[in-house]
């Protein structure tokens, strides 16, 4: 689950080798190394929502994915609700989704089959590892036929259902992502309403919660009134552990975070990573302007987070208000090569530097950290995120670049390239189903520390053992 | 903080200026920074519903991640007010008197909570006792809300009645309570004791009486959940971590990698290999494995070549955790005691001066350590027969989370080379096996030094850290001992081989209590 690799022996102690760009050792035999196979005991997980529409089903999933694939997990979602918009082709009124439309309920049925058979290619074909069957499922008879289908396949079936019957909540919920929708494209926000609300009785007759005594056997979270109480029943292992925490983390109250890095360094002047210098006189104009920014926002109880280096607490002290230290926070470690610039690096450890540019987001300096190292040490930080409400987080270029990848949900490949220039203040403000980014530079001059993804990787032809991928 | 009369609970000034001192050194965990207001956590449930144990386990966790906390045991304060336990009729609801005595002994723990949280440095205080009423439950409302504090209920609902079976075996008829140790008698009479309570129980109401309060309910000992209104972090924490620990049997195994070059060196940290003695330890250890027929044991390993070298000669499968990796000591990595004595005499003495808090510059102290280590723990909660191949520092920390050893006793614990720990959860701690694997190597261990700087001297400056002027108060919070209770069970002394230098062997192991020089105790309830 986390960043682990397991093997299976077949004979006796085997040689290690450190794999040149994760730097893991690894056994191999004769040069070769061991294949690494997927433990079978790790089944893949299948995550089904329940509740009626505009319960925030889609919400919860594309939030989970975004942030299992964060953490290193290949999750993806499979929402019922798109497979009917290629079937249909166009939506006319609610009348679709009434009990007692038979025609109606055939092609549903073939979408959700439909839907499960992607999801089974997903999982035991394309090497996925969490699936999200994202639609209402609020029939015994449907979650039934999901449950068997699972079983049939090797998976392990976790439920996740939301109860809400506060209209306030659902009334936004519809004004949020519903008007928007290709269903309602051609209508107007009454009709739309109107019709969604219709649509919503369609499926109340018949919908049969999650029961305690009826599902006693399956595994699942019912989350009640947006987060204010859940019920949890019978967790096995320890991907539905991180999902249910996570799940009981998350909050839909509106706020802002606010992300930037600390103001421009000694060691940004001189073009030298890492270290723990002291601000430049324009990193300090930028706190001081900074300081003036967060005033004019006028944020209610806001946050301030730093790492422990001197250059991002410096910043936070010329704001004036109560900050926390993290040492999470802290800047990638780059090991041996903390403090060179980057013509150094390549003078000096020329085949690192080539390394690097092969798979940035692996790549693990000697003796520090990777990209990848350091999304799992800012996962309690993400959570902490999560929880709160209005936040700054003064940091540094990789670990921003880390966190901006959860929110704005980047790949493996893009984070490392983010482009994250000092002296500016991202605003992320989550909207309908993803994050809204308003980038604000505060107009202090600065050195770039950008390496943008270079166009020719060199490969100097060197005897390295290359990993199976 | 004895207080052994029923009428009077407050600490004396003494105690109080003690309190004082330690509140005025100043270092903080992360997880400490993070909460505010302190909390009382309340037990509820009938006898034998895992009650204690829950609050001692929670208790030993919580102190581990640098939170202050303590657990306040009503049966203690009642054993300590009616010195003679007679029968299950103590506990008749219609027994007047000793309904008053009962209620007097919860004004008394309470007022030693209030003590705790306010003037001691506490952070959290778990109440541990029935708490079945709505009465008793408002009267606590009322004391918290008085002292502005935050409240968390932890319900225990179990009507398996097998499950409830063992654990009055397991833990009561050791209890003080019954000295003449008749199991059948026990059992019967403990039995009775539970229907005193059932009459008047009235468990927590999420859709109406209590649905505004923040708790979680436990139900057959985990298999189900209902949590409501969360507050904040710590509880979200407290959640997480009640909802991974199990109660099925299982053990532990704790070992360093065999003897590397660098230990025969004298030098810390690197990345070396196996010594010939090294490579003869994994040997042995596999023989181990194979002769404890340990089903399903899943091996861990850091991303250290040492230890994984180790796991590669047990010929099973292994998981690489980078998070096992040693202590960084930063610039000092892979020196010997003697040059970085040499290179850094400053940073040496320091070390010395508070080895906890220490951080290595651009490396990692041992606090460091622990957050860095907190998802193994949680993880071994889950499991079950897992054995862990890691490096020194390291095993001191999970060690001092499963023993409850405090953050001055930590980076003093003794780990030997080629030495297997096997920790078995029972009761409400945890037995200690040591099996050393007979292959010699060198000791790397070094003594807390003797002529120790006192705690309360000046700040220590941490490296590579600003003195922030704003911030909030960096509390250095004495990891306080969850004990608060005598030890009921007669166990077996840790072995003096784990100890640290000059502290006498534990009586109480499986409590997790320690027979501590008075100064360490003051915060703790003594009986």
């Amino acid at each position: 689950m986390l960043d682990n690799e397991e093997f299976m022996l077949d004979t006796s102690p085997r040689e290690l080798t450190q794999n040149p760009l994760k730097k893991i050792w690894m056994p191999c035999k004769n040069g070769h190394i061991a294949q690494r196979r997927v433990c079978t005991t790790n089944c893949p997980t299948l995550i089904v929502t329940v509740g009626l529409p505009a319960r925030g089903k889609t919400y919860i999933s594309k939030k989970l994915t975004r942030y299992l694939n964060w953490i290193g997990v290949p999750t993806k979602e499979f929402n019922v609700g798109q497979y009917r918009r290629e079937c249909l082709k166009i939506y006319k009124s609610f009348e679709f989704f009434r009990p007692d439309n038979e025609e109606g309920l055939k092609i549903r049925r073939q979408c959700a089959l439909a839907a499960l058979n992607d999801v089974r290619q997903y999982l035991s074909v394309e090497g996925g590892q969490v699936a999200v069957f994202d639609a209402t499922n609020t029939t015994r008879e449907r979650r039934g036929t999901i449950v068997k289908f699972a079983e049939q396949n090797g998976f392990k079936v976790f439920f996740v259902e939301s109860v809400c019957e506060d209209p306030d909540v659902i009334a936004q919920n519809i004004v949020q992502v519903k008007l928007g929708s290709p269903d309602y494209i051609h209508c107007n926000t009454e009709e739309a309403i109107e019709d969604f609300m219709k649509r919503i009785k369609c499926y109340e007759s018949s919908y049969q919660p999650l029961d305690e005594v009826l599902d006693r056997d399956l595994s699942y979270i019912k989350i009640i009134d947006v987060g204010c109480r859940y019920l949890v029943n019978r967790v096995l292992d320890h991907v539905q552990s991180r999902i249910v925490y996570y799940l009981m983390n998350i909050h839909i109250t509106p706020r802002s975070i606010y992300l930037c890095r600390h103001g421009e360094s000694d060691l940004n002047i001189q073009g030298r990573i890492g270290g723990d210098s002291g601000l430049s006189p324009r990193g300090r104009e930028y706190a001081k302007s900074l300081r003036k920014f967060i005033q004019d926002q006028n944020i209610n109880d806001l946050k301030v987070w730093t790492s422990q280096m001197k250059r991002t607490i410096q910043t936070a002290e010329s704001l004036g208000v109560p900050y926390e230290q993290w040492t999470s926070l802290n800047e990638i470690n780059a090991g041996v090569c903390e403090e060179m610039m980057y013509e150094e690096i390549q003078e000096n450890y020329p085949l690192e530097f080539a390394l690097r540019d092969q798979d940035k987001y692996r790549y693990r300096y000697p003796k520090g950290e990777s990209y990848e190292d350091l999304v799992q040490r800012l996962e309690p930080v993400m959570m902490e995120l999560e929880r709160q409400e209005n936040v700054l987080v003064v940091c540094h270029q990789a670990v921003m670049r880390c966190l901006l990848a959860y929110f704005l949900d980047k790949t493996a490949e893009e984070l490392p390239y983010l482009k994250c220039p000092l002296h500016t203040v991202l605003k992320l403000t989550p909207v309908a189903y993803g994050c809204k980014v308003e980038s604000v530079c505060l107009g202090v001059d600065s050195v770039n520390t950008h390496r943008d993804r270079p166009e020719f990787v060199w490969d100097r032809g060197l005897h390295w053992i290359r990993e199976n991928r | 903080m004895s207080s052994t009369q029923i009428d009077n609970g407050s600490a004396n000034s003494a105690e109080a200026k003690k309190a004082d001192m330690r509140m005025s050194e100043k270092k903080c965990s992360w997880a400490s920074n993070m909460t505010n207001s302190p909390t009382v956590i309340v037990m509820i449930g009938l006898p034998a519903r895992g009650k204690t144990y829950m609050s001692k386990k929670l208790t030993r966790y919580l102190n581990w991640i640098g939170v202050p906390t303590k657990v306040f045991n009503l049966g203690v304060y009642r054993r300590e007010a009616v010195r003679a336990y007679k029968s299950y009729d103590f506990f008749r609801h219609d027994n007047e008197e000793a309904m008053k005595i009962r209620k007097q002994c919860a004004l008394v723990a309470l007022q030693d909570v209030k003590a705790y949280l306010l003037v001691e440095g506490g952070q959290i205080a778990v109440f541990d006792a029935t708490n079945t009423t709505r009465e008793r439950r408002d009267l606590i409302l009322a004391f918290v809300k008085e002292n502005a504090f935050k409240v968390f209920f932890v319900e225990s609902v179990c009507d398996d009645p097998e499950v409830i079976a063992a654990n009055i075996l397991e833990v009561k008829v050791s209890s003080p309570d019954y000295p003449e140790r008749h199991r059948e008698r026990i059992m019967g009479d403990f039995l009775k004791r539970i229907e005193c309570y059932k009459v008047t129980y009235q468990p927590l109401d999420p859709d109406d009486y209590d649905k505004d309060l923040s708790f979680i309910k436990v139900m057959n000992v985990g298999r189900r959940f209902l949590v409501n209104r969360v507050q904040d972090y710590i509880q979200s924490k407290i959640v997480y971590y009640l909802m991974n620990i199990h109660v099925h049997s299982h053990s532990i195994y704790l070992c360093r990698h065999g003897e590397s070059d660098h230990n025969v060196e004298g030098r810390i940290g690197g990345d070396s290999e196996l010594s010939p003695r090294g490579k003869q330890f994994a040997h042995a250890l596999r023989d181990f494995i194979e002769e404890h027929e340990l089903s399903d044991l899943k091996v861990w390993t850091s991303q250290l070549r040492r230890t994984i070298q180790t796991a590669e000669e047990l010929a099973v499968p292994y998981e690489q955790w980078k998070i096992l990796n040693e202590i960084d000591a930063g610039v000092c990595e892979e020196m010997t005691y003697e040059m970085i004595e040499n290179a850094f005499p400053e940073e040496f003495a320091l070390r010395d001066q508070d080895k906890y808090h220490y951080r290595y510059p651009g490396g990692e102290s041992y606090q460091d350590l622990v957050q860095r280590l907190e998802p193994v723990i949680m993880e071994l909660e889950r499991q079950g027969n897992v054995l862990v191949i890691c490096h020194q520092a390291v095993m001191r920390c999970l060690l001092a989370y499963f023993l409850d050893k405090s953050a001055e006793d930590l980076p003093y614990m003794k780990c030997p080379l080629h030495t297997i720990l096997k920790l078995t959860p029972v009761a409400y701690g945890c037995k200690v096996e040591m099996f050393y694997l007979n292959v010699e190597a060198v000791n790397t261990h070094r003594d807390r030094p003797l002529d120790k700087i006192p705690r309360d001297s000046a700040l220590i400056h941490r490296r590579n850290s600003y003195t922030p002027l704003s911030s909030h108060d960096r509390v250095k919070r004495p990891r306080l001992y969850s004990a608060g209770n005598q030890p009921w069970l007669p166990l077996a002394p840790t072995p003096s081989a784990l100890m640290p230098e000059g502290r006498q062997s534990q009586e109480s192991l499986c409590e997790g209590s320690d027979s501590d020089s008075p100064e360490e105790t003051s915060g703790c309830v003594r009986f």
